[in-house]
């Protein structure tokens, strides 16, 4: 155990334990298509938000509030889902939502993960007073759990999708951070960079050139895992008011709405909404614990 | 062994001045709050006025280093908005997240570690395969969703439970389970694999050898030593309930401190905003340092480590 690391004993070994058996889980030579699946068809959602939602999602008609789903009793064709409490479609709002998620999710995660794991690697690889400051930051940033953190920044820089994606970046580039420079640290010993050293590289060559190429699978895969977490602040954020701003369709905003509707029984503006958050962070995970045991080849044999 | 605390120390102790320091002028950046204290038609001389009363008119290095010799004296300043100190507003809450997260922690416990003991011992069976779709989503589905879910059954079809407030048992049982919802995937989780370490263990199959029942083998030998690690997280969890309950909290109108923090937040309330993420960094940098020292003591590889 590295003194110097600040993360506790037991977490470490919690951690691994856990982990261990979650990627084990579910390891199988198979490419997880359902997941994958679930994801594409969220994707092309987003893209074609456009072409395929029936309705305008951000305006509706005021005759045609709180209809209900297609199939009960009440509720009519034109609007599958039925609609909200402003007469808006919410299978329209699900799939503009979509955009919301997917764009906001994957760019927080790209933003966390360059920052992070170039501050890991040169915290890693550099040590000394670099590697102290970096790992210093690390810690106050972690004193504080990273949903208050997002909340506490999001009312600070005002609600809008790229602040979202700023605060979502900085709430998460600890984690990438963290384990990357673990990692470096014992990439660094290794012969490969020691003969690269001898050869007369430059730190920062060898940084680039050795170290980045063998941190990238743990980075892709921390992704990965990083989306349902993201996927799930973003929401949260939005749900509070702090996150995207009203009238845009984030599925986080759409729950907000339902609780007013929920005790009247509404039950399709909480149902709907969540069920696609649900999903969509199912698909990630999946795919990031197949992800995990793809890339490495030690849990595979546990 | 010396040397390592102090060092663990103040490196608890530097986190903590670093989260204040940022917390500080981070809050500040987010606008005037004397706009928000005084009426809409308040003249520039009022807003100026308050503003010196507040104390916000003098330099930020200046307002820091009061704000942080007046924390050592245990005193967080008083509440712009409702005038009284903060650290009596703050303690007036704590009681109501402490209840919340006990009871999370009660639900998390009496459903994480049964079925992660159940899990292991039944490997690769039934309800190992149930215990890995409970933890994935356990993972998946945010606590909110949970909240909104429950009410959606509990309040308004069966009509059982309240919806939202405080005051009574009913009021805390599903708040509670939407915030131990996550928390009762990670102790089942942490449960099974330190069960299967535990189990693979000599002394488990001493036991065994010496022709214990297996129901005995497992009760007696193998949770109890299973247990070290699962009680441990649970610890630090209990303090983590504590401070990341504010969605929770607002789905179920609870008056804990993560509201207090939110309102906070939306009065531009300064004091109240430092006060609890500093105790609540505190407690969390606190209860870490704890774990961390007592492996240490444990284990010497961990102090030795370098």
């Amino acid at each position: 155990m590295d003194a110097s690391a600040p993360s506790p004993a037991h977490t470490s070994r919690a951690l691994s334990l856990t982990l261990a058996w979650r990627f084990a889980a579910f390891q199988t030579a198979r490419l997880p298509l359902v997941p994958i699946a679930i994801i594409a068809l969220f994707a092309l959602a987003a893209i074609f938000a456009d072409v395929i939602a029936p309705h305008d999602a951000q305006v509706g008609s005021l005759s045609a509030r709180f209809r209900p789903p297609a199939w009960v009793q009440g509720g009519s064709a034109e609007f599958l889902f039925g609609t909200d409490h402003l007469g808006r479609d919410v299978l329209s709002r699900l799939i503009f939502g979509a955009r919301v998620s997917m764009v906001v999710g994957f760019t927080a995660v790209i933003v966390a993960g360059v920052l992070g794991t170039a501050l890991g690697i040169l915290s890693g690889y550099l040590g000394g007073w670099v590697d102290q400051v970096i790992m210093r930051v690390t810690d106050a940033w972690l004193a504080l759990p990273a949903l208050t953190f997002a909340v506490f920044l999001a009312a600070v820089v005002g609600p809008s999708e790229m602040n979202i994606v700023i605060i979502l970046a900085a709430a998460y580039w600890t984690r990438y951070a963290r384990v990357i420079r673990g990692e470096v640290l014992s990439l660094k010993e290794r012969d490969f960079v020691r003969l690269s050293i001898v050869a007369g590289c430059s730190k920062w060559t060898i940084m680039r050139k050795q170290i980045l190429p063998n941190v990238v699978n743990s980075a892709v895969v921390l992704a990965t895992l990083m989306l349902g977490v993201v996927i799930v602040t973003e929401a949260s954020l939005s749900f509070l008011g702090v996150g995207v701003p009203p009238p845009k369709p984030a599925w986080g905003l759409m729950l907000a709405d339902g609780k007013k509707g929920l005790m009247a029984g509404y039950w399709w503006l909480t149902v709907f909404p969540g069920a696609c958050i649900m999903l969509l962070v199912l698909a990630a995970n999946l795919i990031g614990d197949w992800l995990r045991v793809k890339f490495d080849p030690q849990l595979r044999q546990l | 062994m010396k040397r390592f605390i102090v060092r663990r120390v103040g490196y608890a102790a530097l986190s903590l001045v670093l989260l204040s320091f940022t917390i500080f002028f981070f809050v500040r950046v987010t606008g005037d709050p004397t706009v928000l204290l005084l009426e809409p038609g308040a003249s520039r001389a009022d807003m100026e006025a308050l503003r010196q009363q507040l104390g916000l008119d003098r330099p930020l290095l200046v307002q820091y280093w009061t704000f942080l010799s007046q924390i050592v004296r245990g005193d967080f300043g008083q509440s712009f908005y409702y005038r009284t100190p903060v650290l009596e507003l703050y303690f007036s809450r704590l009681p109501n997240s402490l209840a919340l997260a006990v009871v999370a922690m009660t639900f998390s416990l009496v459903i994480g570690i049964p079925s992660g003991i159940v899990a292991a011992v039944r490997l690769n069976g039934w309800w190992d395969s149930a215990g890995k779709i409970f933890a994935l989503l356990g993972l998946s589905v945010p606590s909110f969703l949970v909240g909104l879910l429950l009410i959606l059954f509990f309040s308004v079809y069966l009509g059982w439970l309240p919806s939202s407030g405080s005051g009574t048992v009913w009021h805390v049982l599903m708040p509670a389970f939407a915030l131990g919802w996550y928390f009762a995937a990670a102790h089942m989780r942490l449960t099974r694999s330190s069960m299967l370490e535990v189990l693979g263990s000599e002394y488990v199959k001493l036991a065994r050898l010496k022709g214990l029942p297996e129901a005995l083998v497992i009760a007696k030998h193998a949770f109890k030593n299973a247990l070290i690690p699962v009680l441990t997280l649970a610890g630090i969890n209990l303090v983590l309930m504590v401070n990341v309950a504010v969605i929770v909290e607002t789905v179920f109108a609870w008056p804990g401190v993560g509201r207090l923090l939110f309102e906070g937040i939306t009065f531009r309330d300064f004091p109240v905003v430092q006060a609890t993420v500093v105790i609540g960094g505190a407690m969390i940098v606190v209860a870490n340092l704890l774990v961390d020292l007592l492996y240490a003591v444990i284990d010497p590889r961990i102090r030795y480590g370098r």
